[in-house]
């Protein structure tokens, strides 16, 4: 339960961070960190407005997506508390709860018959289908390590042994930040603040939600952050008492939001068909973790 | 004689015009265009004349300084071939000819209307009964963008055939912004109204635009504007260019998310702004140019205030384009993104950047100098690829040229003269013509005074004329995600298309 609520508060302010370390870098003052926040708050308290030709999918899609990010939540343990659920094969339960987000923003996006919505979809799917591989990858590997297909367990023992770990975790959060950024459309891959339809991924399917939709929409992106960003503190927070855990797991998520917002300012955002070259890299690094989990185990004879 | 020939800013009585049959006009001006690259024409128009349609068309030549006019008259019920069947340039002129007139062509390949305006012959002829281009196919899907832009410019259709994330074609629909600007040119009488909507045929082409109507005028009524005119007139134009070129850097940053070059160049652009506003009160330099006089003379603390901004605004902008241009991520992007072949080019009749950016020299500062550039040494700024980072890079080069253009004419400012003279009245039957190098490329003026010397035809030719075809060949098989930076690195005028 801790996890839970903790990353609902780091969610809070994890968007506002990435987009004051913009600002900061590009010689701006920028918004305050809760201003996502209130943009939501404000958002809520407005109503929807449909089109005439999108049927109750549409209406749907949002709320799933938040269900599922609040499901996956569930699953991702502290330090050594247990999530809410925890059961073996719990990091498959995660992938495709997910996915099953993305599978019904997708098709309320095809629901609306936009043209440019249809594009994001399409791009939304290619890049998700790429990514996978490198998330099974990566968690699989850990579990050959450990022994243990839950997501407790795995991190509960993930550094009995070798010091290797700590080295495995570091690549680990490469992998992590990058999926991240690919799951909620962030640069290098997406570029949320263009007002090109042509040019976006994820902004481009949400063209349709207004109000309360967008507001589901807006909060689960940032769950979604600092659902990742959990995950990769749970790399490094072994067991130790509360009172170092918890700052640590804020330091961690305030550490891979300055990463984020450093990234995204000094980049341009990739061509488009270079961007599955960029997520099959993430594969390849999973591969190195999975081949270094192999040599920590003497697999190699 | 086939055509008669002038100097930029000169205006010659009407009937010096040799007046061809269509066939002869029509073989004289394709032949010009199609055998010496250095040829294009610069305004092709028709006008009422008697009970039929005068045909006048102005070809200038690079080389020669010159410009040839010839024309033709035409009689409405006949059916003519086309120029454009010859050579492709013509073609958006004869569009518009077939528009305003109902001119018949045999053999023109496009007659879509250009602006589909309030005043055009046939007006059952809408936006809502036009036969876009249409690719077939399973896997084809279409994607329109517009009228009304997502962001903060003009309104313009684009119509996009795609095969997946691929570009088969882009067609491009303008005319939203119709003011009919030409008609009001005729129709205001006083000097002062005419210049203002001069001014406003192109927000970002202030200068430009200005001196172009201004030149004109001046010829017109045999005025020799005193040097300190020439000379604010030159500099509100380099300082236009350097202003909108890294304006347009910026944007192209934008466009591919690099927030820093986004953020420094939208930052350098103000001050460059802020001293036209220093200088006359307003930020686009609307108000500083008048026919015949100026209400700002440009003064030694104006000239130390610009040197001052100069110094400012040149490490800086070096340093950050030394940034861009060597970013692997920015040059992934701008590298062999919406190229256009050097034959296209001169076949669409390109001007500008959009013509210097595959080895066609056009540049009016050069080749049909007027105001001062006939004292400077003027190098043309080439490039050889035709994309992206060709459009982006004679940007770039452009400004540091103004720089140092700028930081020379300082050196030696003239007095400020007092209005002597009053203007004249315009000549009578006269027709003149002026080119003008605005920063997007070559601004053309042309006006015909009639027997009482009033202003009988007036017509405006923004480069963006041309170059709108230039945008949709280059974004041909690109990817649909690179069209805004295609499109940014023209930045073509809408309102100065459909006046």
């Amino acid at each position: 339960m801790l996890s839970f609520i903790l990353i609902i508060l780091a969610a809070s302010i994890f968007t506002g961070i990435v987009n004051r370390v913009r600002s900061l870098v590009s010689g701006r003052k920028g918004p305050g960190l809760f201003q996502p926040i209130r943009d939501v708050v404000r958002l809520f308290r407005k109503g929807s407005v449909y089109s005439d030709t999108c049927s109750w999918i549409f209406k749907l899609a949002p709320s799933v997506s938040m269900a599922t990010v609040l499901m996956a939540m569930l699953v991702i343990p502290f330090a050594r508390t247990k999530g809410v659920l925890s059961f073996e094969g719990d990091f498959v339960f995660f992938a495709y709860v997910l996915a099953l987000g993305k599978f019904f923003s997708i098709i309320a996006s095809w629901d609306t018959g936009n043209s440019f919505e249809g594009m994001g979809a399409s791009r939304e799917a290619l890049y998700s289908t790429l990514a996978e591989p490198a998330f099974f990858i990566l968690i699989g590997s850990f579990a050959m390590l450990t022994g243990y297909t839950s997501f407790y367990d795995i991190f509960r023992t993930l550094h009995f042994g070798s010091y290797i770990s700590y080295l495995l975790g570091l690549l680990a959060t490469f992998v992590l930040i990058t999926l991240a950024m690919i799951e909620n459309s962030r640069m290098p891959v997406d570029d949320p603040r263009t007002h090109l339809e042509l040019t976006m991924i994820h902004e481009v399917m949400i063209l349709d939600n207004s109000g309360f939709d967008l507001g589901l929409i807006l909060s689960t992106s940032y769950l979604k952050f600092a659902l990742y960003g959990a995950l990769i503190a749970n790399f490094f927070i072994d067991i130790m008492p509360w009172y170092i855990a918890i700052p640590s797991f804020f330091g961690i998520q305030f550490l891979v939001a300055i990463a984020v917002g450093i990234w995204e300012s000094f980049t341009a955002r990739f061509r488009m068909s270079h961007n599955p070259q960029f997520i099959f890299i993430l594969s390849s690094v999973s591969l190195l973790i999975f081949f270094g989990v192999m040599l920590v185990l003497h697999m190699f004879n | 004689m086939k055509a008669v020939s002038i100097h930029n800013n000169q205006s010659i009585p009407v009937k010096s015009i040799p007046d061809l049959s269509y066939t002869e006009f029509l073989e004289a001006n394709t032949s010009l265009v199609i055998n010496d690259r250095e040829n294009h024409c610069v305004n092709y128009f028709g006008f009422p004349f008697e009970d039929g349609i005068r045909l006048v068309c102005c070809i200038a030549n690079d080389h020669d300084h010159l410009i040839h006019i010839s024309s033709t008259l035409l009689n409405i019920d006949r059916e003519y071939p086309s120029f454009s069947s010859l050579h492709l340039s013509f073609e958006k002129f004869e569009r518009e000819i077939h528009e305003n007139f109902g001119i018949k062509y045999l053999d023109h390949p496009w007659l879509k209307p250009v602006r589909f305006p309030f005043n055009q012959y046939d007006t059952a002829n809408t936006i809502a009964n036009y036969p876009f281009f249409q690719v077939s196919g399973e896997e084809i899907h279409e994607v329109g963008v517009g009228p009304i832009h997502a962001g903060v410019i003009e309104p313009g259709h684009f119509r996009f055939s795609c095969n997946g994330e691929q570009i088969l074609h882009m067609e491009i629909q303008l005319g939203y912004q119709h003011r009919g600007i030409e008609y009001l040119l005729l129709e205001k009488k006083k000097l002062l109204q005419r210049t203002t909507i001069a001014e406003s045929i192109a927000g970002d082409t202030v200068a430009g635009h200005t001196t172009a109507f201004i030149n004109l005028f001046e010829s017109l009524s045999g005025f020799k504007a005193t040097e300190d005119l020439r000379f604010s007139r030159m500099l509100a134009l380099e300082l236009e260019r350097i202003a909108m070129h890294t304006a347009d850097l910026s944007a192209l940053c934008t466009d591919i998310a690099y927030q820093l070059g986004s953020a420094v160049y939208g930052r350098l652009r103000t001050p460059i702004i802020n001293f036209l506003q220093v200088w006359c009160g307003n930020r686009l330099a609307k108000g500083l140019l008048r026919p015949g006089m100026t209400h700002f003379p440009f003064t030694q603390a104006l000239a130390e205030k610009l040197n001052a901004v100069l110094d400012s605004f040149e490490p800086d902008f070096i340093e950050m384009s030394k940034k861009l241009f060597s970013l692997p991520s920015a040059l992934s992007r701008f590298e062999k993104t919406g190229v256009v072949s050097e034959e296209q080019l001169l076949e669409m009749g390109c001007v500008g950047m959009a013509a210097r950016m595959y080895g066609v020299s056009r540049d009016v500062r050069f080749s049909h100098p007027h105001d001062l550039y006939s004292d400077i040494q003027h190098e043309l700024i080439i490039k050889h690829h035709g994309d992206v980072y060709s459009r982006a890079q004679i940007r770039k080069q452009e400004i540091i040229q103004s720089i140092a253009f700028i930081r020379e004419m300082l050196k030696s400012i003239p007095e400020p003269k007092e209005a002597g003279e009053d203007l004249q009245p315009m000549g009578k039957n006269m027709l003149a013509l002026s080119l003008v190098e605005g920063w997007r490329g070559e601004i053309c003026h042309c006006a015909i005074t009639d027997s009482s010397g009033e202003l009988e035809v007036y017509k405006v030719k923004d480069p963006s004329f041309h170059n709108w075809l230039a945008l949709a060949m280059s974004v041909r098989n690109n990817e649909i995600s690179d069209f805004p930076i295609c499109n940014k690195s023209f930045n073509l005028s809408y309102c100065g298309h459909d006046l």
